[in-house]
């Protein structure tokens, strides 16, 4: 990670064009990936929780959805910084930002169910029921905001577009950022199972002691 | 009673059955039995899992291991072949507001399949004492007249098993009588009734086994015949810490 | 008639009969449904050459809105006095409980569709008696109560039952939501099936989508 942050402000050059903000793509695109990869554990450990309810897939699956959830607000964040001085708008309905912020919704509803399910097998289940019909449903969405903008042509040109193709030092970085950040992902996730088996066995025992 | 399983040999057979919700296991490997043309009455403090036990046995709550059986089909593998052969008259009425109880069992009748649905109906609604009011409102009547109505729900497509949770709350005398008759038929017939109850006296005198249920387990099963509420009661303290 | 089929239409039925006795649900979206509409007239002042850019938004607001309500109710009325155990109970497969909830929400919606029109026709005068409108608004209606069913009957559970809802099932349905104003548009400017054929096909697809996925993933929903 460290390296990463050192390549990342100390070593690639600045773009040409968009100037020094043009580093925060190194966090916002890889942030981006582990928000829909993350999404994606959700969907396994959805299925298999509702295949096999053993509690260590819900774990699994309420587990990246937080990590996942966290990413994503990352990227809601470091989008419009990057987007205002680039684009002059901090915002734009393209499809993929239109994606990041319905999938960012859908990781919120999906914490909140928990939160409000009346008793934690319920909350495993709904929620498992949630991860799985929204991960069937953000490429729909995606889809659906590809067809809006055919008819509605865009104002602003899309982060895709304009790039172009990347100097090799810069996809050198990007590459090493993205890889980065699925390690981050993935010890995140080891982190936090241990913290909710910790949980867990807590729960357990204050119940065995208040008997 | 053709929703029976063929070579059953007993109506209910629970084995090592565990339930937790969360971190709080309500039972702990339950074993019961319950044979057919008896009907065992279950005793147990507030929060014992006396609902939880018939609420696995009816199919509405999974089970997180053990064995269930009922009318000799296993609940996981064949839940619609025991839904069938299950009666129950839980702590809701399970009644719409706005039909009639003619509406209502009709409702249910066609989703069990009844045959002779109307016949059947005029039928269960004499035996709870209900006929006269077959086209009034659910929502217009008293509460024990409710009951009434659940109750011909729950026999509606005259199951084999009857499991009933305090089905005398909000009964008067008369429709107590009816309760009991219904019952006896259910036993006599070979079909088989769990129920719980609170009231020691109407347990004994309507059950032909007492079980008391502490600690998520069958803690005491006597037959009725040899017990008196004394002897009941004293078992009672013992195993729960509360009296009756 | 197969077994599965006798179950879904019995609890339409039921459900049905429910409504037209009580009216419990009926009236008040439709009270509800008719002030959005007049909501946005004043938050928007369309003109006449306006009023085709934004009426297709506001009917589908006001549509989508009145759906959340009459979906809300859907379970609410087996909950309230714990008649979805009765329908636990009974041995029907979970999917038939699944087809006949969804049946009645989607009869329930395009009741108040069509009974929005009229109002809408009069105050914002555009064309909507058209079959490309209404096919239109069937394809949509039947996406809505595809999900809506399966989140109706996990929010009536929730604490907060009637925030739940609108959060889980707004995300979820936002492409029908798309499509629907994105095909109405050309419909009122007097267009023809081919400029809605992209977006008709898009929703019929996302409707087969989620018939299949929440029918599958329903029967987890109701068991405690």
């Amino acid at each position: 990670m460290l390296a990463d942050l050192a390549l990342i402000f100390l070593w690639v050059p600045t773009d040409a064009t968009m100037g020094i903000v043009q580093r925060v793509f190194y966090f916002h695109v890889p942030s981006a990936w582990v928000g829909f990869l993350a999404f994606f554990v959700v969907f396994v450990g959805s299925i298999a929780y509702l295949v096999k309810p053993a509690p260590r897939w819900d774990a699994l699956a309420h587990s990246a959805a937080e990590i996942g959830t966290l990413f994503m607000t990352i990227v809601l964040i470091t989008g419009p910084i990057w987007a205002r001085p680039v684009w002059g708008v901090w915002w734009t309905w393209s499809p993929q930002l239109t994606t990041s912020l319905i999938l960012w919704l859908i990781y919120v509803a999906y914490l909140m169910l928990r939160a409000y399910a009346p008793t934690q097998q319920q909350a495993a289940r709904y929620s498992a029921v949630l991860g799985i019909i929204g991960f069937v449903d953000v490429p729909i969405i995606y889809f659906a905001a590809i067809l809006w903008r055919d008819i509605h042509p865009e104002k602003v040109v899309g982060p895709m577009a304009e790039r172009g193709s990347l100097a090799p030092e810069m996809l050198f970085v990007f590459l090493f950022s993205v890889l980065t950040f699925t390690v981050l992902f993935v010890m995140f996730l080891q982190q936090r199972l241990t913290v909710r088996r910790a949980e867990d066995t807590l729960a357990q025992a204050r119940r065995a002691s208040s008997r | 009673m053709n929703s029976r399983r063929k070579g059953s040999t007993c109506a209910i057979e629970v084995q090592g059955l565990h339930k937790a919700f969360g971190p709080l296991s309500v039972l702990r490997r339950l074993s019961l039995r319950v044979e057919w043309g008896e009907c065992l009455v279950l005793l147990g403090p507030n929060g014992s899992g006396k609902t939880t036990l018939l609420k696995v046995l009816a199919t509405l709550a999974r089970p997180d291991a053990g064995q269930v059986q009922v009318a000799g089909y296993d609940q996981r593998q064949y839940p619609a072949h025991v839904r069938a052969a299950v009666g129950m008259l839980g702590h809701h009425s399970l009644l719409y507001d706005e039909l009639t109880p003619e509406e209502n069992l009709r409702f249910y009748g066609r989703l069990y399949s009844v045959a002779g649905l109307e016949q059947r109906i005029a039928e269960v609604l004499k035996r709870v004492g209900m006929a006269e009011r077959r086209r009034q409102r659910v929502r217009t009547m008293s509460h024990g007249m409710q009951r009434r109505v659940a109750l011909a729900r729950a026999i509606l497509h005259d199951p084999p098993v009857l499991l009933l949770d305090e089905p005398e709350s909000g009964l008067d005398q008369e429709a107590l009588s009816l309760l009991k008759g219904i019952l006896k038929g259910t036993v006599e017939h070979g079909g088989s009734v769990l129920m719980s109850t609170h009231n020691l006296e109407q347990g004994l005198a309507l059950g032909d086994r007492i079980a008391i249920l502490a600690g998520g387990r069958i803690a005491y099963l006597e037959s009725a015949r040899t017990l008196d509420a004394a002897a009941v009661q004293g078992a009672f303290r013992r195993h729960t810490g509360a009296s009756l | 008639m197969t077994n599965f089929w006798r179950a879904v239409l019995t609890i339409l039925w039921k459900d049905i009969l429910l409504e037209v006795r009580a009216k419990e649900t009926i009236t008040p979206v439709l009270v509800f449904a008719f002030l959005v509409v007049i909501i946005f007239n004043f938050a928007f002042e369309p003109t006449p050459l306006l009023v085709v850019t934004v009426a297709p938004g506001i009917l589908w607001v006001a549509f989508t809105f009145a759906g959340v309500l009459g979906l809300s109710r859907s379970f609410a009325v087996e909950k309230d006095k714990g008649s979805l155990d009765g329908l636990m109970l009974a041995p029907v497969g979970r999917e038939a409980i699944y087809f006949g909830k969804l049946l009645g929400s989607f009869l329930f919606m395009l009741v108040v569709e069509l009974l929005m029109l009229p109002p809408f026709l009069v105050l914002f005068n555009v064309p909507l008696f058209e079959p490309e409108f209404l096919i239109t608004a069937m394809v949509a209606t039947l996406g809505f109560a595809a999900v809506g069913t399966v989140f109706s009957a996990m929010s009536v559970n929730t604490r907060a039952r009637e925030i739940m809802l609108p959060v889980l099932f707004f995300p979820i349905v936002l492409p029908v939501i798309i499509g629907a104003v994105a095909a109405s548009g050309p419909i009122l400017e007097e267009g023809s099936w081919s400029d809605i054929a992209g977006w008709l096909q898009f929703m019929v697809a996302f409707d087969a989508i989620f018939l299949v996925v929440s029918s599958l993933t329903f029967q987890f929903v109701l068991e405690e």
